[in-house]
């Protein structure tokens, strides 16, 4: 192929539109633009917040107005302007969160836009779901039947006041107000998010999924979701998200927090589809997000899954302490890269107890003039005898416009641990293509099945309902991204 | 339409790849149940007629036409060629790490059936298709899980393109090369493969080096290549002469009258 034809069927192809893209027209409540301690104050009074929750918010803020934007990533930006952004969005309407009868039909509608039914008659059967429009929770689906096992899984604005010596225990217990720069924006102003507890030798019944959806011009999202774990007990959860096309860029900075005690297992999986910004690199959401769990118990685990095909900008380290003697931790990881998308993710793997384990499966695909990059550190401390660590890192590039960058750290403090990396960097090459085409199967039609391929092991991970909406959308972020 | 029986008709084709020209004016009918033999010497433009004739993108036909039941082959996309009923076995089969030979067909039926207006193949016929056809080219079980040609030998990845063109059932099958690499108990598995699968419906252009592989996918027609051009016609026959006296003299035909 000429470099001319292989240019003209780039250009061709890469011209995928955002299906998410529409914004609801509907009565909002917002705060004023900016940021400050009123703006904080003015969140923690909408949410009817006690006393110690607004002190930590201030104190995560006073602190963050202390810290500078970090800059070690792989890729430049516009700075924020903070005092452009809004923090609190809210549908007008007073929500009863029992009764979905009262929610705003709108509200309903866009939900069933984006494949999420919010309603009875309608809904996924065996999967419960949060859905949180700009800062709030919509609705919880199957409350009570996850009621009955003594499962709690609400928004966590509910169970600040539902539940508040669980939310007062592990807030901020695994990322610390003052982890980072966006932690501590995060906790200043988290508006809303999920939280799950799962007491001690309950198996989840069914899947526990949020929906985050953006919607609001000019604001920001910072959900916050905290997961807790019991002794013996066992939980899987998805998210995903979408926003509106828009010119501006919007930041999203979410915390999330997990937590398994002894033998207990939390599966968090991640869909992420935040509106990636247009052809020409313009508008997008960022994606500025700290996840991180702890091994608390012994012979727990927490394994990460993420399917990362949206935002502008993608920096986010999903990560596992592995602090419990015997616990495991797992990152399995497909981000892809369109256009202008950028992408700096990856994860961190932390060996405290004796004979951890932790497995980091990571494929990266790049197309148009993206740039994707793993970043992952893998840390054994002295005393995490006998750990073990194995990593595979994987990257297809498409097209000859984009690029694929690692960056791992490994740091080793004892002489019983033993930990391994692979990686590998491959193109979808011509012969491959040709091979498809001879075959009848088209161009598109080949990437899709291509690129399938390239992150099974990954897509594998991932609950059966999502799996097949995860590779549809791997095919959709790529269509017309052929070199 | 007018009748005929004329499967292929290749005429004047000239092609060339970077400006270097391969093909110099081939000419070349097809009917259907016929086998016909292209031999040559290395560098005689062998592949370079199959890529071309599959449509391979790198290579630009710079004069001539190719119809297929009377439609502009040259026209088409690769893929249109291929639901069009074209088949390529490749020399060199390409493997896709991650996606079942299962998977990879019944995108590539599926895509056929969208193209001729059929819905797509209920997922229990498409595999009894599946397992009749591979008891019928003999393909081992175990393959069509793994990913497509990943780890595969010589011998599994050549069956595995027999199997494919079962699957497909094309019109016009073209084999290039598929004897190189093969031990001869793999050799006659694969013959006795494309054997089966001819019929008065379908054709096949067999392309080698070697007079061996002939032995066992008898041809009607056997052609010399050289220099990019058809220079020599005959039956089977010719075919055995070749083995025995090598391409030269042939070449001091060519060039004498050149």
């Amino acid at each position: 192929m000429s470099e001319n034809q292989e240019v003209d069927i780039i250009d061709e192809v890469i011209s995928q539109d955002y299906k998410y893209g529409f914004s609801t027209d509907i009565e909002m409540e917002t705060a004023p633009m900016g940021l400050s301690e009123e703006i904080v104050r003015y969140i923690s009074a909408k949410k009817n917040e006690p006393e110690w929750l607004l002190e930590w918010r201030l104190k995560a803020y006073r602190y963050w107005l202390t810290l500078k934007e970090p800059t070690w990533q792989n890729f430049s930006y516009p700075k924020v302007n903070y005092q452009d952004i809004i923090f609190y969005a809210a549908p007008k309407q007073k929500i009863t969160l029992d009764s979905l009868d009262q929610v705003d039909p709108e509200l309903l509608k866009t939900f069933e836009k984006l494949g999420i039914s919010l309603t009875e008659q309608k809904r996924l059967t065996g999967v419960a779901v949060d859905a949180v429009f700009d800062s709030v929770s919509i609705a919880t689906t199957f409350k009570d039947q996850l009621k009955e096992k003594g499962v709690i899984f609400c928004a966590i604005s509910e169970a600040v006041h539902e539940h508040p010596e669980l939310v007062k225990k592990y807030l901020g217990s695994v990322v610390p107000t003052t982890d980072n720069y966006y932690a501590a924006l995060n906790s200043a102003v988290f508006s809303d998010g999920s939280f799950v507890y799962i007491p001690k030798g309950v198996r989840c019944p069914m899947e526990l999924s949020t929906y985050f959806r953006i919607n609001a011009e000019n604001t920001g999202q910072f959900e916050r979701t905290l997961i807790i774990a019991d002794d013996n007990s066992y939980v899987s959860y998805l998210e995903g998200c979408t926003a509106p096309m828009r010119d501006e860029n919007q930041l999203h900075a979410a915390v999330v927090e997990l937590i398994t005690h002894d033998h207990a297992e939390i599966k968090y999986s991640t869909v992420q589809n935040w509106y990636p910004g247009d052809k020409e690199g313009k508008g997008g959401i960022y994606n500025f997000v700290t996840k991180r769990g702890i091994c608390e118990g012994v012979h727990s685990k927490i394994s990460w899954t993420q399917v990362e095909t949206g935002s502008a900008i993608t920096w986010k380290y999903p990560s596992c302490i592995l602090k419990g003697d015997h616990s495991t931790g797992e990152f399995f990881s497909v981000a892809v890269t369109n256009n202008h998308q950028l992408a700096d993710t990856g994860t961190k793997m932390v060996h405290i107890g004796k004979h951890t384990k932790s497995r980091i499966v990571s494929k990266g695909i790049s197309a148009g003039k993206s740039h994707n990059s793993y970043r992952g550190l893998v840390k054994v401390n002295k005393k995490a005898e006998k750990s073990r660590n194995h990593t595979q890192c994987d990257s297809m590039l498409i097209g000859d416009r984009s690029g694929a960058h690692t960056f791992p750290y490994i740091e080793v403090n004892n002489n019983t641990s033993q930990v391994e990396h692979e990686a590998s960097t491959s193109k979808i090459g011509e012969d491959q293509l040709f091979y498809c085409n001879q075959r009848g199967i088209g161009t598109e039609e080949a990437i899709g099945l291509i690129v399938n391929g390239f992150c099974k092991e990954v897509l594998n991970q991932l609950p059966m309902e999502f799996a097949v909406e995860a590779q549809k959308l791997l095919a959709v972020s790529l269509e017309g991204s052929v070199g | 339409m007018i009748a005929t029986n004329k499967m292929l008709s290749i005429k004047n084709l000239k092609a060339e790849i970077e400006g270097k020209k391969i093909l110099n004016g081939i000419n070349l009918e097809v009917k259907a149940g016929e086998v016909h033999a292209i031999m040559g010497p290395n560098g005689a433009g062998k592949s370079t007629l199959s890529a071309v004739l599959a449509g391979r993108a790198d290579y630009d036909v710079t004069e001539g036409s190719v119809t297929l039941d009377g439609k502009d082959l040259l026209d088409m996309s690769a893929e249109d060629r291929a639901r069009e009923g074209v088949f390529l076995a490749f020399q060199y089969p390409i493997e896709i790490p991650g996606v079942s030979t299962t998977n990879f067909l019944k995108t590539a039926v599926n895509e056929k059936r969208k193209y001729q207006g059929l819905e797509p193949m209920e997922a229990t016929d498409f595999l009894k298709l599946m397992r009749q056809k591979m008891e019928f080219v003999e393909m081992d079980k175990s393959l069509t899980s793994r990913s497509l040609n990943e780890g595969f030998s010589g011998g599994e990845k050549k069956r595995n393109e027999i199997f494919q063109m079962a699957m497909l059932e094309p019109k016009l099958s073209i084999l290039d090369e598929t004897d190189s690499g093969l031990d001869i108990d793999a050799l006659r598995l694969v013959s006795e493969g494309v054997n089966k699968l001819r019929s008065k419906d379908n054709a096949y252009i067999v392309i080698t080096h070697y007079q061996r592989l002939l032995d066992y996918i008898v041809p009607d027609f056997v052609h010399v290549l050289y220099k990019g051009r058809i220079v020599k016609s005959g039956d089977a026959s010719l075919a055995k002469e070749l083995e025995l006296k090598g391409y030269d003299w042939i070449k001091a035909e060519v060039e004498a009258s050149m």
